[in-house]
C-alpha cells in the first residue's frame, strides 16, 4: 500500500482519447478533475453507491465506447449488489477500478469493511466479472475489475463543476453531439 | 389488457432499456418487454440500482423505464435527489400494494407513504383510477419525462391488479 491515489488515476487517464468516465463521488471525483477536468467525465455528487450501475446504464447505451467507473471502496461497498446486476449483464466494454484506501476519505477516515478483510475483487470475481490488475482495465474485455490499494493521505481538494444538470448536459453534448440538446 | 397497452406505449417512445424488479403485478409487462427485441430487460439486486441504469442510459442518449412495487420506492428515495439535481428524465410504473384489499400488513405502511414519498423527493405522480385509464397515464407520464426532464411515477392501484390473498399470487 505504497501508491499514490491521484498518480494511479492519473495513470488510469493518461492518453484517454474517447474514453468515457464515471466517478464515485468524494475522493475519486477530485481525483479525476485533478487528473484533468473533461465533458467525457461524469463525477457524481451524491447517488452513492451507484457509479458501477451508472457505469453499466453508459456501457449498454454506448456498446462502442468504452466505460471507465472509478470509484472508492466504501462507495463501492454500498453497491455490492450492482457487482451481481453487471455480472449478468456481462457489458463488454465497462470497467470499474475501486481506489481502495481501507477508509471514508470524507468523513474522517473512518476504516471501511475492505480494512476488515473484505475482498471486493473476490466478490466482483464470484459476480461474474473478471478482475485483473489496474493497469490492464482498459485492456481487458469486460466487465473487468480491478481493487488498487492506495495510501489513506489527505490532499487537496480539486473539485469539478457542482451542477448536476450542468454535468449531464455537458457531457451528452460531448458525447452525441449539439443533437443532445435537443432531445 | 393493461399490461399489452402499457408495452404499446414503451415500444413506441423508443424506451429502450427497462429495469425491474418483479412484483406480480408487472408479470406479463415484464414478459412482453423481454420477448421484444428492440428492448433489453435487466433484472436489478434493489430499485435503487435502476436510478443509476437509467441516469448511464440517458447519459448515453438511450431512454428507460423502472418497474417496481410499492415497496421498491422506499428504496429509491436518496437516489431520487440525484435525478432532482441533473434533472435526468425518469418514468416508474408502480404496482400498489397496502392499499385497497391487502392481506400482508406489513406491506402497508411503505404502501400508505408511497405517493407522498415521491413527491416530497420531486417526482411527478399520475394515479390512473381503473384498468382504462393507465395506458394514457403511461403515455402523458412518458411525454412529461421526455419533453420535461422530469421524473414522474404512474401507481398502478392494487385493485386493478386484483391480487387478493398469497395463494392467489403464488398462482401468478
Amino acid at each position: 500500500m505504497s501508491l499514490h491515489r491521484r498518480e494511479v488515476v492519473a495513470s488510469l487517464l493518461k492518453g484517454r482519447k474517447d474514453l468515457l468516465v464515471i466517478a464515485g463521488l468524494g475522493s475519486t471525483a477530485w481525483d479525476i478533475t485533478a487528473a484533468g477536468d473533461s465533458p467525457l467525465n461524469f463525477p457524481l455528487w451524491g447517488a452513492m453507491g451507484q457509479a458501477a450501475m451508472t457505469g453499466l446504464g453508459l456501457a449498454l447505451a454506448q456498446p462502442q465506447r468504452r466505460v471507465l467507473v472509478i470509484t472508492g471502496d466504501g462507495e463501492m461497498l454500498m453497491g455490492l449488489g450492482s457487482l451481481a446486476t453487471i455480472g449478468v449483464q456481462q457489458p463488454r466494454n465497462l470497467g470499474i477500478v475501486v481506489i481502495d484506501n481501507e477508509s471514508y476519505g470524507e468523513t474522517g477516515m473512518q476504516a471501511t469493511h475492505t480494512a476488515g478483510g473484505v475482498d471486493l475483487a473476490g466478490v466482483a470475481r464470484a459476480c461474474g466479472l473478471r478482475a485483473c490488475s489496474h493497469e490492464k482495465i482498459l485492456h481487458e474485455a469486460g466487465p473487468a475489475f480491478a481493487v488498487v490499494k492506495v495510501l489513506a493521505e489527505k490532499i487537496p481538494l480539486v473539485l469539478p463543476p457542482r451542477e448536476g444538470a450542468l454535468l449531464k448536459a455537458r457531457f451528452r453534448r460531448a458525447l452525441l453531439g449539439p443533437q443532445a440538446d435537443l432531445t | 389488457m393493461w399490461p399489452d397497452q402499457i408495452h404499446a406505449e414503451l415500444a413506441a417512445a423508443k424506451v429502450r432499456f427497462v429495469g425491474y424488479v418483479p412484483d406480480a403485478g408487472h408479470k406479463r409487462l415484464i414478459e412482453l418487454c423481454q420477448a421484444d427485441n428492440a428492448m433489453r430487460t435487466v433484472v436489478l439486486s434493489t430499485e435503487e440500482e435502476g436510478i443509476g441504469l437509467a441516469a448511464g442510459a440517458w447519459l448515453g442518449g438511450e431512454r428507460t423505464v423502472l418497474l417496481m412495487q410499492s415497496s421498491g420506492v422506499g428504496n429509491v428515495v436518496n437516489v431520487l435527489g440525484t435525478v432532482k439535481e441533473c434533472r435526468f428524465p425518469l418514468v416508474s410504473i408502480v404496482t400498489m400494494r397496502g392499499e385497497e384489499g391487502e392481506f400482508n400488513p406489513w406491506q402497508v405502511p411503505m404502501g400508505q407513504a408511497t405517493r407522498a414519498v415521491l413527491e416530497a423527493m420531486g417526482t411527478v405522480v399520475h394515479r390512473p383510477a381503473s384498468a382504462e385509464e393507465i395506458a394514457p397515464a403511461v403515455n402523458a407520464a412518458l411525454r412529461l419525462a421526455y419533453h420535461s426532464y422530469a421524473s414522474v411515477a404512474v401507481l398502478i392501484p392494487q385493485r386493478v391488479i386484483g391480487i387478493k390473498s398469497f395463494q392467489e399470487q403464488a398462482n401468478q
